[in-house]
């Protein structure tokens, strides 16, 4: 199993951005999305994350409601979100889930950690979970070791952002602007500002995600980030292909040219 | 002139949330990190407002010249007969400017949104109640609205759809989910966490992440406030029970607050049954409902076995919402107050008794109170004195009654 800790070290002895890719479960099908996100790591991609899909993302832009109501459809549950997990861990990418927090919560937080563990996941991004309602899930997941990733944002003042690395391992995750998920013309032209603000309350990665899509952009990112979050732009090819094979070179390709951003530093 | 008690009730009473917005383990923030600043400044702004003798004076003003209040009561013999002969007292909250209670909270809001110095409103709405309401306070105080509607509420209501286009409010039809309030819920706070350097989100129910939820209850409390006073007047004692339908919780929770502390007063909330509980079809939060998050907040919610949240269904689309607000899951919890079910048939029945018996044409939101209503006083006997939030008017549903109705 590839942790993060693992993931960030060898990205900064090779002096680039770990590139973290976002995918949900079960789309464009439940093997589909194993495949998809296989094709990703081969490309470049260091980090997966895997997409629980949930009735109400209101995070996400168009691209990925519609990844996740095709998703549901397909009649997602939570193990197979564990199974996609796990076959994803096989190709040698760290694997996170990213969760809002009530299908963790109604499954139940010590279980949910300890079967993630299990799948070969590594640890969480909970978007909707803020430090003070994070102490259960924290300690669950410290007790089955894995890691907990929380987001900052533009609109955070410094106060907030030191809370949140309190309960963040792994890396803290800055939101690049202030909305939700979809590729973007720019990256917000506040992310750089939120990363070196960041840098002052922790030692600890920190990844800049939201409206990136391209290589350009990836590398614009990776100049001050230790990573960079991919998620719509890869839906987006997926979404836009006539058949699987047409996603999954798309997709390959998408991930080979980020990887060349994130090394362009 | 309204005093800091009657809009926040006793600080210290233990009704109050704790400081992380929670009613007992009810309530709390699941959000976006990127909107806690933006609560944040919302429930400091409302802390200094709440004692603000200006603000009060404002709320006020605002409430007598232009909300129409204080309501009136009106005791209802006829329509009683059908509920054993006890006697049953509308608060008439149908008579605000607008037509329904929501428009309290609205101007309450709409005041710490100037306050805040914030340039554009935006909010959801089911029933286009909510949305009327935010759309005439924006045009009144000189706001930017965008107002957030379910495509299916947009058709059953589409009267309010014009009225707030009249106002001057955009309406964004909302097309994912179930195309209904919490639909619309969600495409708000979308908007919210884009553009919250400028907006301000007018939450519409005593539900969402703290603080709303306590916002929404203090600026919809004087509704309980008036009617105690007035019962008192009218009858010489407290009444033996309020009730009031409950979809997000505001003109319940805005009627019930007062007589929480009335340990003889029994509050009874009456949901959406929509086809019935073992029709699946229902927006039976409280009653059918298990302990989850939505939009923000810990409550009651209906959902499957594994968080994802079930459709609701009603005829009424103000209480059609598979969430609740936190306090009223925290006053099941606690016995304090009984939750029950209505169904489509009985609330449409009685929408046409209170109209062909009183001469008063309910929204069928408030009609769920009325059914509700006519069982407990044929429980608690001619004895019995109710007191009835009469939430809104049933102009807008006249094309629901049509259809329904054959009229
Ligand atoms: C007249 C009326 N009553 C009740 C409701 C339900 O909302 P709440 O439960 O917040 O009072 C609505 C909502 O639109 C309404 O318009």
């Amino acid at each position: 199993m590839t942790t993060l800790a693992s993931v960030f070290e060898k990205a900064r002895a090779e002096n680039r951005a770990a590139l973290v890719g976002y995918l949900p479960a079960g789309f464009p099908t439940k093997e589909g999305a194993i495949a998809a996100a296989t094709a990703m790591v081969e490309a470049g991609c260091d980090v997966i994350e895997i997409g629980l899909p949930y009735s109400d993302p209101l995070m996400d832009g168009p691209t990925i409601q519609d990844a996740v109501h095709r998703s549901l459809l397909n009649g997602t549950r939570i193990a197979d979100v564990m199974h996609t997990v796990e076959g994803v861990a096989k190709t040698g990418a760290a694997t996170l889930v990213m969760t809002y927090w009530n299908p963790v919560y109604i499954y139940g937080a010590e279980r949910f950690a300890r079967d993630l563990a299990s799948a070969g996941g590594v640890g969480t991004i909970t978007p909707d979970l803020i430090p003070e309602e994070a102490g259960p899930w924290c300690a669950a997941s410290a007790a089955a070791g894995i890691d907990t990733v929380f987001l900052v944002a533009p609109s955070s003042p410094d106060e907030r952002i030191a809370s949140v690395v309190e309960c963040c391992t792994g890396f803290l995750y800055a939101a690049s602007l202030m909305g939700i998920t979809g590729a973007r013309e720019s990256v917000g032209s506040a992310a750089e500002g939120l990363v070196k603000r960041s840098r002052a309350h922790t030692s600890i990665p920190v990844c800049v995600g939201l409206g990136v899509g391209t290589g350009a952009q990836a590398a614009e990112v990776a100049a001050y980030a230790d990573g960079v979050i991919v998620g719509s732009a890869f839906i987006r090819r997926l979404l836009d292909a006539p058949d699987e094979a047409t996603g999954l070179a798309a997709v390959r390709e998408l991930a080979t040219e980020l990887a060349a951003g994130v090394r362009s530093r | 002139m309204l005093t800091a008690a009657d809009l926040a009730g006793n600080a210290g009473a233990g009704d109050d949330p704790d400081p992380f917005g929670r009613f007992g383990e009810f309530g709390g923030r699941f959000v976006p990190e990127a909107l806690v600043p933006a609560l944040d400044e919302v429930a400091a702004q409302y802390a200094k407002a709440k004692s603000d003798p200006e603000f009060l004076r404002e709320f006020d003003h605002l409430l007598r010249t232009y909300a129409g209040r204080p309501t009136i009561l009106t005791e209802v013999p006829r329509f009683a007969k059908e509920a054993g002969g006890a006697r049953i007292i509308l608060k008439r909250e149908d008579l605000t400017h607008t037509g329904a209670h929501k428009i309290n909270n609205v101007l309450g809001q709409a005041l710490l949104t100037k306050r805040m110095g914030k340039t554009r409103v935006i909010a959801e709405t089911g029933a286009g109640q909510h949305g009327v309401a935010t759309a005439t306070a924006c045009a009144l105080l000189g706001l930017d609205c965008v107002i957030y509607m379910g495509e299916v509420d947009c058709e059953r209501q589409a009267l309010n759809v014009a009225r707030m286009k009249l106002l001057g409010a955009e309406v964004v039809p909302v097309a994912n989910g179930s195309r209904t309030l919490k639909d619309a819920i969600n495409e708000a706070f979308r908007d919210w966490v884009t553009n919250v350097d400028h907006t301000y989100y007018l939450f519409g129910t005593a539900a969402g992440p703290h603080p709303f939820p306590e916002i929404v209850r203090d600026f919809a409390r004087i509704i309980g406030v008036e009617a105690r006073r007035q019962v008192l007047e009218l009858v010489g004692r407290l009444p033996d029970a309020v009730t009031a339908c409950v979809g997000g919780g505001s003109n319940a929770i805005g009627i019930f607050h007062a007589f929480v502390g009335d340990k003889d007063v029994a509050l009874y909330g009456f949901e959406a049954g929509g086809h019935g509980l073992e029709s699946g079809e229902h927006a039976l939060t409280l009653t059918a409902g298990t302990i989850g998050v939505l939009h923000g907040s810990r409550t009651f919610v209906l959902q499957d076995d594994e968080g994802q949240t079930i459709e609701s269904h009603s005829i009424s689309a103000g209480l059609d919402y598979p969430g609740v607000g936190p306090e009223h899951a925290w006053l099941k919890e606690t016995g304090r107050a009984t939750y029950r079910g209505v169904t489509d048939a009985e609330a449409m029945e009685a929408f046409a008794l209170l109209a062909r018996t009183e001469g008063i044409i309910p929204a069928i939101e408030s009609s769920h109170a009325l059914a509700g209503t006519i069982k407990l006083g044929r429980e608690l006997g001619p004895e019995a004195v109710i007191l009835v939030n009469l939430s809104g008017r049933g102009d807008k549903d006249m094309g629901t009654a049509m259809k329904y109705f054959n009229l």
